[in-house]
């Protein structure tokens, strides 16, 4: 455990001794700030009847900062220490392969989850100023986060794996921006589809992270959709473990 | 403390290691010896679990790497080829990071930190970004860090490439303090280097072990020289050097009237006060008489030459 707490706390560290965890705060920051002018601008007219989680979720900035920002975060997990060699060093102190991959998926995730506070504090004045729940209660504020959570956890698992299979960043990059990018507008099938119930319509609706996300914004916990992320999120821990033992098959 | 049996390492079509054996006992300081590409660095990396064999065994304090990596790695302080540092921290950020990954408890690792730090001299340097210190405390670092957790086995990959010479003497007597309490396998190509810190040489060419054994031993193997200077004409000499039936001869004709005889091959060890006493007797003018042991780089170009010399 303790190794662990090493491990993690070294992880967070490389994105704040230099300028690169700074300039992902950024980024992150200006499209929060786009993405929450858009739900004031939503709140100034008429009473709505969605929760203004929901309109912040239903705006494009929501999903520019999950398809961008998980890859530019993960890219320097593994591929940056193959790159530098203390790799080597890394693997060969006493620690085990899943003790590495998982601090190195922990420590993206909290540096994930910190990006994501600038919109409780957009929630927080907007619920101040608005004063009624139904617009903002905590419950949908949860769901909310855990919709963030779960759907962070399968692109920084995402990340980490195509980080995994090579030792170039701009790589692990595109390679994860790409299975990102297709898992989310597959789901887009879902649209097109209808009311059809066959296997592919079917198949399109169940991996619609969009549908997902749109529940738990709503304040809902979808027990399906907490195992699908989890799932999900588990098999790509799985191959990036499978990729980090492979240099040891004879 | 190794040992290491019938080693082969492939790299798809390209053959890294053929069939290494060799064992290296307690405390001992062994240098592993080869130019580049011979499989110095391959065989290190197996050793300390970063990689896995083909075929082979090899078993370290008795753990086999393969079966048991976890036990094997913290039995041993390495530090790989070209010494990588995260350039993101202070020396001594890094090196209690590296304790706490070697299980040393809070308080073991700043006492250990603290030893290493002093033993390796880096007190003055230890609050220092990696990436602004200068490659020979980048290396003291990569020592510190191989020590931390009082391993018994040490290995180092290269651990002198790219210092200036006082950076080698300092490295070299850290080196040499290390013996008899820890086992302890360096690589080099650099010849002198092994043959000053090392009581045993192992030494590999493209990817065969060529030759292992104690220092002394492999060099009296191979043929020592004797070397006599004498003014007096080259026929003469000639006559003499068939007189007293001295092997393996080569005359060179020196500045004002020397000749410079070199005599190589087994018998001629002792043959310093023959060459004397006949020399004396002919009233020959002699300034120069001695006898030279080969270096390990003689060893070791006859060794890899030989082999080149049969493909």
């Amino acid at each position: 455990m303790n190794i662990f707490r090493a491990l993690i706390r070294r992880e967070l560290s490389m994105f704040f001794q230099g300028p690169t965890g700074f300039i992902i705060i950024s980024a992150v920051l200006f499209l929060i700030s786009l993405g929450f002018l858009v739900v004031l601008y939503g709140l100034n007219g008429e009473a709505t009847p969605m929760p203004v989680t929901q309109i912040f979720y239903e705006t494009y900035f929501f999903w520019l900062i999950l398809l961008l920002i998980a890859p530019a975060i993960t890219m320097r997990s593994f591929a940056m220490e193959r790159a530098s060699g203390t790799y080597e060093s890394l693997m060969t102190a006493p620690v085990g392969d899943w003790q590495v991959v998982l601090s190195k998926f922990t420590g993206a995730l909290i540096f994930y989850m910190i990006l994501w506070t600038p919109l409780l504090v957009c929630s927080i004045v907007v619920r101040f100023y608005v004063g009624e729940s139904a617009v903002l209660g905590f419950g949908t504020m949860f769901t909310t986060s855990m919709g963030i959570l779960m759907i962070g956890s399968l692109y920084v698992s995402i990340g980490c794996f195509a980080s995994a299979l090579t030792q170039n960043q701009a790589v692990a990059a595109v390679g994860s921006f790409a299975i990102g990018a297709a898992l989310f507008f597959t789901g887009f099938f879902s649209y097109f589809s209808g009311d059809r119930t066959d296997f592919f319509s079917l198949l399109a609706r169940h991996i619609s992270l969009a549908n997902h996300m749109e529940s738990f914004t709503r304040g809902i916990l979808d027990l399906g959709a907490i195992i699908f992320f989890l799932s999900l999120t588990s098999l790509f821990l799985y191959l990036t473990h499978k990729v980090v033992e492979s240099r040891r098959w004879k | 403390m190794i040992e290491v049996e019938n080693l082969t390492k492939h790299y798809g079509q390209h053959v890294a290691l053929d069939g290494i054996t060799f064992a290296v006992g307690h405390g001992e300081v062994v240098g592993f010896l080869g130019p580049n590409g011979a499989g110095k660095s391959t065989t290190m990396r197996i050793l300390t679990t970063f990689l896995a064999a083909t075929s082979g065994s090899v078993h370290i304090g008795g753990d086999c790497v393969f079966e048991r990596p976890n036990q094997v790695r913290s039995r041993i302080g390495y530090m790989p080829e070209n010494n990588p540092l995260p350039i993101d921290l202070r020396a001594r950020d890094y090196l209690v990071f590296r304790a706490q990954l070697k299980h040393l408890s809070k308080d073991m690792a700043t006492k250990r930190v603290d030893e290493v730090v002093e033993q390796c001299g880096i007190s003055n340097e230890e609050n220092r970004y990696i990436g602004q210190l200068s490659r020979g405390y980048r290396q003291r670092v990569g020592m510190a860090d191989a020590l931390l957790a009082n391993p018994e086995l040490i290995i180092l990959d290269e651990p002198t490439s790219g210092l200036d010479p006082n950076q080698v003497r300092s490295v070299r007597s850290l080196i040499r303090k290390l013996a008899g309490k820890h086992t302890v396998l360096i690589s080099s190509h650099i010849l002198s280097e092994i043959e000053m810190t090392c009581d045993r040489v192992i030494i590999l060419h493209e990817g065969k072990l060529l030759a292992s054994g104690e220092m002394n031993k492999l060099i009296s193997k191979s043929n020592s020289k004797v070397v006599a200077e004498i003014r007096a004409p080259l026929i003469d000499i000639k006559n003499w050097v068939n007189e007293i039936a001295l092997e393996d001869s080569e005359l060179i004709e020196q500045k004002n009237g020397y000749v410079r005889c070199q005599f190589s091959g087994t018998k001629n060890n002792d043959a310093r006060e023959q060459i004397f006493a006949t020399v004396n007797e002919r009233g020959w003018e002699l300034r120069e008489l001695s006898r030279h042991t080969p270096s390990l780089e003689d060893l070791f170009v006859s060794l890899t030459n030989g082999k080149e010399g049969n493909r």
